[in-house]
C-alpha cells in the first residue's frame, strides 16, 4: 500500500492507484473533463493539472499512478494558473450560449468557471471559430460541435461500452470536432448516456430538450420499470410531473449506464393516467368515491365466492408490482377470498430483444420476486385464462394494465367473459376499458417499495411525489380490502409489509431495507 | 400594590356646545370651500389630475408593467432561458420552450405569461435577463380589469407594448 501525501494529507491506496482517485479517497477535489471513472484514461483534457514533487512539470493526476512517499500539491499557485489556462484555452471558441443549453446548470464549464476560472476573455466574439449547431445524429442525441471541448469521452464510450463506434474526431486545431461519419448516424441501444457522460452541453438529450431547466428539478432514487434487469436509476421531477431518468450509479447492477428504452419509461408516469376511481354501468364510465367503492368491492369478490365457491373467483396479479404488494395480494388471495386461481404473466415486447448487457426480454421489473413470493405463472396463466374465457369465473381482481401478451380485442373479449371485473392500475388500457370497477394506483414514483430484479437483487425505488389525482397506494387499497374481507392488517406503509416478508418468506429472510441499503441485497440461495 | 400601576389621564369630558360639533362644521366647510375658491381663481395649482386623459410623469426608473422586445425582424428577443422565471421571486412567469423554426434562434418561447396580479413589480426578471428581452420601462401601472383572466398577460399582449 502506497502512503502519499496530498496537500500535506497523508493517505493509504492500494498500488495502481492514480491522484485523481487516491484526491477523491480524501474529499480533494480535482477538476477534471476528460475523466471518467468506468472508462479508459485518455488524459487529453489537461484539466487535472497537479503539481508533483521532484517532477519538473506539472502531471496529469488522472493518468499519474501513485507512489510510495509521493507529495502532490493541488492548491499551489502554479496549479491555480494552470487550470486557469487550461479552462481560458478551452473557452477560446464556446459560444456562451448559455441561455439556450441545456446543460446549463450542470455543465462542468459553468462549475469550473465559477470555481477556477473568472478570467476575462481575452479574445474577440468576432474571432471565434464557428461550428454546426444543432445536429441531429441519431439516438436520443443532439449534438453541438460549437460547446464542444473534445474530451472524447463519447468516443471512448462508444468504444468501449457499446463497441459501435460511431463518434470520431474530425479537422485538426481551432478546426477539431467530433462528428459522425455522413450517413452513419448513432446506432445503438445506450445513446442516452451520451448526454449524461459530456460534460459540456455539445451532446443533450433530443427527448429533454427545452422541457424543463435543470435546476428546478428535483431527484429521487428509482429503479427502472423498463424490463427484469432492475438498472438503478435517479427520476427527476417538478411538482408531479417526471422529466427524466438518469442512470444511478450501481456497479453490481448496471454501472454508470441505461438504455434508451429505459430512459423513456417515465412517460407512462405521466401520461393516460388513471386519476379518479370509477365504475362502468352498462357501458358508461361512472366517477366513484373511495369510501363506497372498496366496500363494494370487497363485497362483490366475498359475494362470488360465497355464493359459486372459493373457485369462481380469480386473481391475477401483476409483474409491475413491487413485493410488498405482491405479498399482500397473494395472501389476500389465498387466505382472505381462498381461491387458488391466483397467476401472473410476463410481458415480452416484440421480438423478446436482448442483448446480454443491460437489455432483458422480460419487460417487467418483478416477475422474479413474483415467482419467490409463490405466485404462479407461465402454464398457470393459461390455465386461469381458458377457465375465464369458459366462463369459470365469477368475480376477478387484476392488478396491472394490461394482461401480459393479450391484445387489446383478446382482452376485452376475456373480460367479458367474467361478470365483475376489479382492476387496480396506474394507467388507461386494455383493461381498465373492460373493467367494471377501476381502482387508480400510484406509480412508482409515486410509492415507495422494493423490486427484484431477475438475478435476485432486491432493490427498493423511494417515493418521489404524492400520488396524483385520487390515485391511492396500492399498499393502502390492498390492506383495506383485506380488512373489510376480515383480515385484521395494521400494515402501514410498506416497510411494515417487507418486515412481514423477511420474517415468513425464505428467500427474503433476514433482509430489511436497511441491509438493501442504496445498492440493494441479493437473495440467498 | 401600587407597584407597577400607571395612572393614565381620562380625555376631558366636552362641554355641551362642543358636544354639538357645529362649530367645527363650520370650520371644516371653510376649508373646503376656500379650496374651492382657491382653485377657480388660480387653476395651476390643483393637485388632482383627469386620469386617465391626464397622465402623471412618471420618474425614469419607475418600474411599471413589463414588454417584451423584439429583434428586428419582429420576433421577440426572448430565447426561454427562464432566468425571470427563477428569480421572480413570485413565481408569476409561465415559459414554456420550443424548438424555433430558425435554428440561429433554436429556443423561443412558445408560451411566455406573466400574471400581473401576483407580479411584485420587483424588477428582478430585467435583472437577470441576459438577452435584454424584457423589460419595465412601459411607465405605467397594470390597468384594472375586470377578470382574472384577462390580468394574465401571454406572449402577444407583452410584445405589443
Amino acid at each position: 500500500m502506497p502512503t502519499l501525501t496530498i496537500n500535506g494529507m497523508i493517505v493509504d491506496v492500494p498500488a495502481g492507484t492514480t491522484i485523481i482517485n487516491a484526491a477523491e479517497k480524501i474529499g480533494i477535489e480535482i477538476p477534471r473533463y476528460c475523466y471518467h471513472p468506468k472508462l479508459s484514461v485518455a488524459g487529453n483534457c489537461r484539466m487535472c493539472l497537479v503539481e508533483v514533487e521532484k517532477f519538473p512539470k506539472l502531471q496529469t493526476a488522472c493518468s499519474t499512478v501513485v507512489n510510495d512517499g509521493m507529495v502532490v500539491r493541488t492548491d499551489t499557485e502554479k496549479v491555480r494558473k494552470a487550470v486557469t489556462g487550461v479552462l481560458e484555452l478551452m473557452l477560446i471558441h464556446h459560444p456562451i450560449d448559455c441561455p439556450i443549453c441545456d446543460q446549463a446548470g450542470e455543465c462542468g464549464l459553468q462549475n469550473y468557471y465559477m470555481k477556477f476560472g473568472l478570467h476575462k476573455s481575452r479574445y474577440d466574439l468576432e474571432d471565434k471559430v464557428h461550428k454546426k449547431k444543432v445536429q441531429d445524429i441519431g439516438g436520443q442525441i443532439v449534438l453541438d460541435a460549437e460547446r464542444c471541448i473534445l474530451c472524447s469521452r463519447c468516443v471512448r464510450f462508444l468504444t468501449e461500452v457499446t463497441g459501435t463506434q460511431e463518434l470520431h474526431f474530425f479537422n485538426r486545431g481551432d478546426h477539431s470536432e467530433i462528428s459522425i461519419f455522413p450517413g452513419r448516424p448513432l446506432d445503438n441501444n445506450y445513446t442516452g448516456n451520451l448526454a449524461d457522460i459530456c460534460p459540456v452541453g455539445a451532446l443533450t438529450s433530443k427527448d429533454f430538450r427545452f422541457k424543463c431547466r435543470v435546476w428546478f428539478l428535483k431527484v429521487f432514487d428509482s429503479i427502472c420499470t423498463g424490463c427484469s434487469k432492475g438498472c438503478n436509476v435517479d427520476a427527476h421531477h417538478k411538482g408531479d410531473i417526471l422529466y427524466r431518468l438518469k442512470p444511478r450509479w450501481n456497479d453490481a447492477v448496471n454501472q454508470a449506464w441505461m438504455c434508451d428504452f429505459g430512459r423513456l419509461t417515465y412517460k407512462e408516469m405521466n401520461e393516460a393516467r388513471l386519476l379518479t376511481p370509477f365504475v362502468r354501468e352498462e357501458g358508461a364510465r361512472k366517477v366513484a368515491a373511495w369510501g363506497s367503492l372498496l366496500p363494494d368491492v370487497a363485497f362483490r369478490l366475498k359475494a362470488a365466492a360465497e355464493k359459486g365457491g372459493t373457485d369462481r373467483v380469480a386473481v391475477i396479479a401483476s409483474p409491475q408490482s413491487s413485493n410488498e404488494e405482491l405479498y399482500l395480494l397473494r395472501r389476500l388471495a389465498t387466505e382472505r377470498l381462498g381461491t387458488s386461481n391466483l397467476a401472473f404473466t410476463h410481458r415480452v415486447a416484440g421480438d423478446g430483444f436482448a442483448d446480454g448487457f443491460l437489455i432483458q426480454a422480460d419487460k417487467n421489473p418483478n416477475s422474479r420476486g413474483a415467482q419467490l413470493l409463490g405466485i404462479p405463472d407461465g402454464a398457470a396463466f393459461d390455465a386461469l385464462v381458458s377457465k375465464i374465457a369458459g366462463g369459470g369465473i365469477d368475480a376477478l381482481l387484476v392488478f396491472g394494465n394490461v394482461l401480459g401478451p393479450l391484445s387489446e380485442e383478446e382482452t376485452a373479449a376475456l373480460l367479458a367473459k367474467v361478470p365483475f371485473v376489479a382492476q387496480v392500475g396506474t394507467n388507461e388500457g386494455p383493461v381498465s376499458k373492460a373493467a367494471n370497477a377501476v381502482l387508480p394506483s400510484a406509480s412508482v414514483a409515486e410509492r415507495g417499495g422494493t423490486f427484484t430484479s431477475h438475478v435476485g437483487r432486491v432493490q427498493r425505488f423511494r417515493f418521489g411525489f404524492p400520488a396524483r389525482g385520487k390515485a391511492k397506494n396500492p399498499i393502502e387499497i390492498l390492506v383495506s380490502l383485506g380488512n373489510r374481507l376480515g383480515a385484521g392488517w395494521d400494515f402501514a406503509g410498506e416497510a411494515s409489509v417487507f418486515k412481514a416478508i423477511a420474517g415468513t418468506e425464505a428467500p427474503f429472510a433476514g433482509m430489511s431495507y436497511d441491509s438493501i441499503g442504496m445498492f440493494g441485497q441479493e437473495i440467498k440461495g | 400594590m401600587t407597584i407597577g400601576v400607571i395612572k393614565v389621564a381620562r380625555p376631558r369630558k366636552m362641554s355641551f356646545p362642543e358636544s354639538l360639533y357645529l362649530v367645527e362644521i363650520v370650520k371644516g366647510l371653510g376649508v373646503t370651500m376656500g379650496h374651492m375658491l382657491s382653485n377657480i381663481v388660480r387653476q395651476e395649482g390643483i393637485k388632482t389630475i383627469e386620469y386617465p386623459e391626464v397622465r402623471r410623469e412618471m420618474p425614469p426608473r419607475f418600474r411599471g408593467r413589463h414588454r417584451l422586445m423584439k429583434r428586428e425582424d419582429g420576433t421577440p428577443r426572448c430565447v426561454a432561458c427562464y432566468c425571470c422565471a427563477t428569480a421572480c421571486p413570485a413565481k408569476c412567469i409561465t415559459i414554456v420552450a420550443g424548438e424555433s423554426p430558425d435554428p440561429g434562434v433554436e429556443k423561443y418561447p412558445v408560451r411566455f405569461d406573466i400574471d400581473m396580479l401576483r407580479c411584485v413589480f420587483c424588477g428582478m426578471c430585467v435583472e437577470a435577463c441576459p438577452c435584454d428581452a424584457i423589460r419595465m420601462d412601459t411607465g405605467w401601472f397594470t390597468p384594472p380589469d375586470d377578470t382574472r383572466e384577462k390580468l394574465i398577460f401571454t406572449i402577444d399582449t407583452l410584445l405589443e407594448k
